[in-house]
């Protein structure tokens, strides 16, 4: 079936839109469909990308807000905020958050920006937006379940805020939801409604993966346009394709976790559960194992972090090698390093499960293969920065951010080492050492891999820029923000500070860091604000930005930039343009640069 | 009118897509059945015996995977009265699969394997209740070819859609092999 069928098959579904004959659509790719096929259930890949990404700005104010609330409580434990009464009602008595709001904000906070806003929202958005554009496809192998991705997504959405609004809370056993806290609804609070809220949602939202994750491999394998060879893709579309892979074949393991999970916590099962007691009451639940729970978490668990940070990477080449003009050092280098990583994801998850009694013989296997992703990783950060290397640099807020990226990305890998041999994480295990880690190298890291790819392809989105200056604030705050915010989180690692903990201030040993934590939290408001910057500038940029008046504005070689400014369902109003080269011939032969549609000439140097 | 000739491949994105998605669900039930083999080395694992019924759902499924090879056949030869039956066939075999199932769980029930019980008897459930699922899948898809086979406006000559039905429905077959000979070989 050609790009073009496929493009076409939705009309067999959604009958509404006109039936315009093949051999009629000179020009333009117009759908003229209405207001609710255009904006709200399109099948246009690029319309379901600024889906995903507005729905994940949303989501990720939230989050962002709720690290907010509870930093107040661990930086001003002794002081109280009327105002906390008035938004949370009973959760924050006399301006104090509750232990139990505590918890639940934590355990959202996690959840909401791992899955909602930097899996669905990054990889959600950029695979979606770029994977037709760059391997020049008319639209994604499947439109059909392409949206239906988005509203998986979306459901799963409202089902998790939702669950903010029940009278028991959300769920607050952690992001990871283990059992018995989990499993049981007397447990805790949290446990009730809102966990079964929370495993809903995550199974919607797995679904919505899924369906994804399919299309975006098939649409990356089978839809390239010709001469488009699987060597001259560009890196984003590498990075995408191996977090497809990665999630479409780590999400269902995570699914049967949570399927166990439900038949524990309703049909009476004991998969996770054993010589439990409950308020004093001994439960009957006899054999289960809630380290079982924690393998299967973890098969997901860990390529999760390079589902979320491989996007990021694949943007982070992109931009860097357009911003400074020179082509990709080590391209093949950097897809080995991709494809190393998403094999060695699968190999290391129990070094999650260091101290949970895993056989120490076991564990210095998942220590080696642990150790052994900082090959790549370092392979990586090699080849991006002998990328930017003499580079004619342009700094805009795009390669700004990219920069950053690998800054955070080395600063917080090498806590990865410390963290990935067995006898030290006896120490660090579940300390302020493993939140400073993860923030950095994933959460900074990819937020930054992001923030590139939104100012770089906001042009593309909306054919408008983002205001400059905006940008140039907002990337020299968050830097220097989520360096003061996690880097002092180290030393309270170090010595022995443990996470999740909803007050310190009564802890002799953890005493000392009152000035520190009180210091981190007023970094956090601050980094907030300039978050809401940004959004700020998003928005007003969509309606008032300047606008595009070029076609290819970073001069950049890749298919999306030959599309019109504003490039109608099908991408492009001709021909699918056909592929000669590469995608990084910058300052080539002393040409500036060579888009890929362009034919090798006679006397061309290699590469 | 646009080029076609940027399609240079040669299998189906929709018969590709099924592929991965065959992949994916077999990692779910790699993950149900790793998680079996890692209880199983632990301690309070009760052995028993599958209910004899399921052997029985087996002949109905390999049965339902060949009336549906047959259907594609007679798809491509335009028989699409012999194919309606076929698919209708089919489906019906599945439903029977999936009844024969049920009846294999109360019989186990009958014999005090319950669902709450020892974990060993929990994990035949789920396992192979969401194979049920996944075969009813299949069904579903099934019923909207067959009434995609009555319409009179619109004639399907493309035999991609009664392919992908047919490989899924193979699949699953297959699942179940591997389910029951798992099952029975790691009690």
């Amino acid at each position: 079936m050609s790009n073009e069928a496929t493009l076409h098959s939705h009309q067999e579904v959604h009958g509404s839109l006109e039936h315009d004959q093949h051999g009629n659509g000179h020009d333009g790719h117009e759908h003229h469909g209405t207001f609710i096929s255009k904006y709200v259930f399109s099948m246009d890949h690029k319309m379901i990308a600024k889906q995903f990404l507005i729905t994940g700005i949303v989501w990720a104010i939230i989050g962002a807000f709720f690290s907010v609330l509870f930093r107040l409580q661990l930086g001003f434990p002794d002081t109280s905020f009327p105002w906390l009464s008035s938004i949370l009602g009973h959760w924050a008595e006399n301006g104090h958050i509750k232990p139990e709001a505590y918890y639940a904000l934590v355990t959202m906070h996690g959840t909401i920006l791992v899955f909602f806003v930097l899996t669905a929202g990054l990889s959600g958005t950029f695979s979606n937006f770029l994977i037709p554009l760059q391997v020049g496809a008319r639209d994604m192998a499947s439109p059909f379940m392409n949206m239906l991705s988005y509203w998986f997504f979306f459901i799963a959405s409202l089902v998790m805020m939702a669950s903010l609004f029940v009278q028991t809370g959300p769920a607050s056993g952690g992001w990871t939801a283990y059992p018995p806290l989990s499993a049981l609804g007397d447990a805790s609070i949290g446990s009730k409604i809102g966990m079964d809220l929370w495993i809903t949602s995550m199974a919607l939202f797995v679904v919505s993966q899924l369906l994804g994750g399919l299309n975006y491999i098939s649409t990356i394998l089978n839809m390239r346009t010709k001469g488009m060879s699987m060597t001259k893709m560009p890196l984003t579309i590498w990075a995408f394709f191996f977090t497809a892979v990665l999630g479409v074949l780590s999400f269902p393991v995570l699914l049967s976790g949570f399927i166990l999970l439900l038949f524990d916590r309703h049909a009476g099962t004991s998969f996770y559960l054993s010589d439990i007691f409950v308020a004093g009451k001994a439960l009957s639940n006899e054999g289960g194992s809630a380290i079982l729970y924690q393998h299967l978490f973890w098969f997901l668990g860990h390529p999760e972090v390079y589902i979320i940070v491989l996007p990021a990477m694949g943007i982070v080449s992109e931009v860097l090698a357009i911003n400074s003009r020179k082509p990709i050092f080590g391209y093949l280098a950097m897809i080995g390093s991709l494809f190393a990583i998403c094999i060695l994801a699968f190999l290391v998850w129990a070094h999650h499960m260091f101290v949970t009694g895993l056989n120490p013989f076991l564990g210095a296997f998942f220590v080696l293969l642990t150790l052994l992703i900082a090959v790549p990783s370092a392979i990586k950060v090699f080849n991006w920065l002998t990328t930017i290397w003499r580079g004619n640099i342009n700094f805009t807020p795009g390669a700004l951010f990219s920069i950053g990226f690998v800054s955070t990305f080395i600063s917080g890998g090498l806590t990865g080492i410390w963290l990935g041999n067995s006898s030290i994480d006896i120490h660090l295990h579940d300390t302020y050492f493993v939140i400073a880690h993860f923030h950095i190298v994933m959460g900074v890291s990819a937020f930054f891999g992001m923030f590139a790819g939104i100012y770089h392809w906001f042009p593309k989105m909306y054919g408008r820029f983002l205001n400059n200056t905006l940008g140039y604030i907002h990337f020299w705050i968050t830097l220097c923000g989520a360096y003061l915010i996690f880097w002092p989180m180290h030393y309270e690692g170090l010595a022995g500070m443990p996470r999740r903990y909803y007050d310190y201030s009564t802890w002799e040993s953890f005493k000392q860091f009152a000035g520190l934590n009180h210091f981190i939290s007023i970094v956090v408001i601050m980094v907030f604000a300039t978050q809401l910057l940004f959004v700020f500038n998003f928005f007003y940029s969509i309606f008032k930005g300047r606008k595009l008046t070029i076609a290819n504005p970073w001069k950049a070689t890749t298919l999306e930039w030959t599309t019109p400014i504003h490039a109608g369902h099908g991408n492009w109003p001709g021909e699918v343009p056909e592929v000669h080269r590469w995608p990084y011939d910058y300052s080539k032969d002393g040409v500036d640069f060579i888009p890929q549609t362009v034919p090798i000439g006679p006397n061309e140097s290699e590469h | 009118m646009y080029a076609m000739s940027a399609q240079r491949n040669k299998i189906h994105p929709h018969k590709y897509s099924l592929w991965i998605a065959m992949g994916s669900i077999t990692m779910m039930f790699i993950g149900f059945t790793s998680a079996y083999i890692v209880k199983r080395a632990q301690a309070n694992w009760r052995v028993f015996e599958l209910p004899k019924i399921f052997w029985l759902s087996t002949v109905v499924i390999l049965l339902s995977s060949v009336t549906i090879q047959l259907a594609v056949h007679q798809f491509k030869q335009r028989q699409m009265i012999r194919y309606r039956q076929l698919i209708t066939l089919t489906a019906f075999l599945g439903v029977v699969f999936a009844a024969l199932q049920l009846y294999g769980f109360s019989d186990m029930a009958a014999h005090g394997l319950k669902l709450d019980g020892a974990v060993s008897v929990s994990f035949i459930y789920v396992i192979v209740a969401m194979h049920i699922l996944h075969v009813l899948g299949g069904v579903v898809a099934l019923l909207v070819m067959f009434f995609r086979a009555f319409r009179k406006n619109v004639k399907v000559y493309s035999p991609v859609g009664i392919e992908v039905a047919a490989t899924y429905w193979h699949f699953v077959d297959a699942l179940w092999i591997y389910l029951l000979i798992f099952l029975s070989v790691a009690r």
